[in-house]
C-alpha cells in the first residue's frame, strides 16, 4: 500500500499535481447579526487520484468546507482552483456545470430522487455530463453490476435497504467520471455491514485512481485515505500522511494481543 | 496460559500437543500460535500448584505421552477465574501523563502532542482495518477481537478530542 514515487523520479512541482487547491479560504455565515465564522482560513490541496480524509470535532467546519469545495455554497474570501482553473468566484449556473463535468457528491442521506428509478439516477449525471443515452446506460450498468446492485436497476430508490441506496447515490456520484469525488459522511447511516461494503467500494474507485475528499468522524473510514486533514474551530490543525503500521509475521496476534 | 490449559483439560484430558492444536483451532489466528515448550513448562507448573496431574500413558510404536487431567482444586481455580469480571481496558495512561506534564516542563506543545498520538492511532486504525478485509470470513474469533480493537482505538480517538476541547 505504499504510494509514495521511487526514490529516482523527481516529484512533480505542487502547482502541476494539485487537482483541488484552496487558499486563505473562509465560509462566515450571518443571520439575524450573528456571524458565525465555519472556515477560518483554509489552506488545502488535493493532488490527482489521491484520497484525502477530513476529520475534526463537530462543529470543526469540515462538512461546510466541503460544501464550500462543491461549490454548494459560495465562500466569503480566500481561493478555490480545480484543475487549474480558478472556482470561487463563478456563478451559481457556472458551478452547478462544473459540477456536472466534475464533481461527484455524495451525502449522509443518500439524497437520491425518489420519482425515478435506480437506473435513471445513476444515467442522468451521465447524460448531463454530456454522454449520449447509449454511453450513459452502459456506464451505469458497469456501475451498478460492480457495486453488486445491477438487479436493483428498476426499482424505485424507496424500495433499497439504506446500504443499496448508499451504493446507488456512489453509483451516481461516480456516473459523470468525476475529477473528484466528495463525501459528506457517507456512512453516517449506515450499520456496520454497509460501512464495510461501502468501505470496499470507496477503496476500490480510490485504486482505481479517482480522487475522493471525504468527510467523516469514522476512524475506521477515514484511515482508507491517503492523508488526513484534521480541523479544528475552522482552522486545519493537523495534515498528515497515515503511515500503517508495519505488519509483523503473526498477522492478527500482533496486533491484537490477547491476555489470559 | 494457565487458565486457557485449565480452561481445555476441563473438557477432557489431553497431552500437550493437543492442546496446542486445540488453541490454535478455537482461535484461529486470533491466538499467538502457542510454542509447545511454553505449553510443557506451564503444565509442569500447574502439576507442581496441584491444579492438574499427569500420567505417562504407554505407546506400542512411538514413545509414552504424557496425559494432563483437571484436579478438583484446578477446577475449583478455573471456576474463580471465570466468575471474576475481568479488568476494563485501561486509558492510555503513558501518553496522558506525557500530556500533562510534558507541556509543564515546556518540553512539548500540547496540540502537538495530540497530532502525533492521533497520526500513529491512524496509522494502527490502517492496520486494523486492512487485517480485518484480509481476515478470513469464517474465522470468527479472529474477526471479533479485530472488531473489538478497533472500536477500542476508535474510543481513544474519541477521547484524545475531548483532551483537545478541555485542554486546547
Amino acid at each position: 500500500m505504499n504510494r509514495r514515487a521511487p526514490k529516482d523520479l523527481p516529484r512533480p512541482p505542487a502547482e502541476t499535481s494539485a487537482l483541488l487547491r484552496t487558499s486563505k479560504l473562509v465560509k462566515v455565515y450571518r443571520a439575524d447579526g450573528v456571524t458565525v465564522e465555519a472556515v477560518r482560513g483554509v489552506d488545502i490541496e488535493v493532488a490527482i487520484g489521491e484520497f484525502v480524509a477530513i476529520m475534526g470535532p463537530s462543529g470543526s467546519g469540515k462538512s461546510t468546507l466541503l460544501h464550500v469545495l462543491g461549490g454548494l455554497e459560495p465562500a466569503t474570501s480566500g481561493e478555490i482552483w480545480l484543475r487549474g482553473q480558478r472556482v470561487d468566484g463563478l456563478s451559481t449556473a457556472a458551478w452547478a456545470i462544473l459540477r456536472r463535468q466534475h464533481i461527484g457528491f455524495v451525502f449522509q442521506f443518500f439524497n437520491l430522487l425518489s420519482n425515478m428509478t435506480v437506473a435513471d439516477n445513476v444515467e442522468l449525471p451521465a447524460l448531463l455530463a454530456g454522454m449520449t443515452p447509449r454511453q450513459a446506460r452502459k456506464r451505469r450498468e458497469e456501475l451498478l453490476a460492480e457495486l453488486g446492485i445491477a438487479d436493483k436497476a428498476g426499482a424505485a430508490p424507496a424500495r433499497l435497504s439504506g446500504g443499496e441506496q448508499q451504493r446507488v447515490a456512489l453509483a451516481r456520484a461516480l456516473a459523470n467520471e468525476p475529477s473528484v469525488l466528495l463525501a459528506d459522511e457517507p456512512t453516517g447511516n449506515l450499520d456496520s455491514t454497509n460501512t464495510r461494503d461501502v468501505l470496499r467500494l470507496l477503496r476500490r474507485a480510490h485504486a482505481g485512481g479517482q480522487a475522493i475528499v471525504m468527510v467523516t468522524h469514522d476512524a475506521r473510514v477515514a484511515s482508507l485515505a491517503d492523508r488526513v486533514i484534521n480541523l479544528y474551530d475552522g482552522m486545519v490543525a493537523d495534515d498528515a500522511p497515515i503511515v500503517p503500521i508495519p505488519r509483523r509475521l503473526n498477522g492478527v496476534a500482533d496486533v491484537v494481543e490477547l491476555r489470559g | 496460559m494457565r487458565q486457557p490449559l485449565l480452561a481445555l483439560l476441563a473438557k477432557e484430558p489431553a497431552h500437550g500437543y493437543e492442546l496446542k492444536l486445540a488453541l490454535e483451532q478455537i482461535f484461529g489466528e486470533a491466538y499467538p500460535s502457542p510454542n509447545i515448550g511454553q505449553i510443557y513448562v506451564t503444565l509442569k507448573r500447574l502439576e507442581q500448584d496441584g491444579l492438574v496431574r499427569s500420567e505417562d500413558v504407554e505407546q506400542t510404536t512411538r514413545p509414552n505421552k504424557r496425559v494432563y487431567e483437571l484436579t478438583p482444586a484446578g477446577r475449583d481455580a478455573l471456576r474463580a477465574w471465570v466468575g471474576e469480571p475481568s479488568d476494563g481496558p485501561r486509558v492510555r495512561d503513558e501518553f496522558f501523563v506525557k500530556l500533562i506534564l510534558a507541556p509543564m516542563a515546556g518540553l512539548a506543545d500540547r496540540m502537538e502532542l495530540m497530532n502525533s498520538q492521533r497520526r500513529h492511532y491512524m496509522g494502527i486504525m490502517r492496520s486494523l482495518t486492512e487485517l480485518q478485509a484480509d481476515a478470513d470470513p469464517a474465522d470468527v474469533p479472529a474477526r471479533l477481537l479485530i472488531e473489538g480493537a478497533i472500536l477500542h482505538l476508535q474510543a481513544d480517538l474519541d477521547w484524545l478530542e475531548r483532551c483537545q476541547e478541555e485542554l486546547v
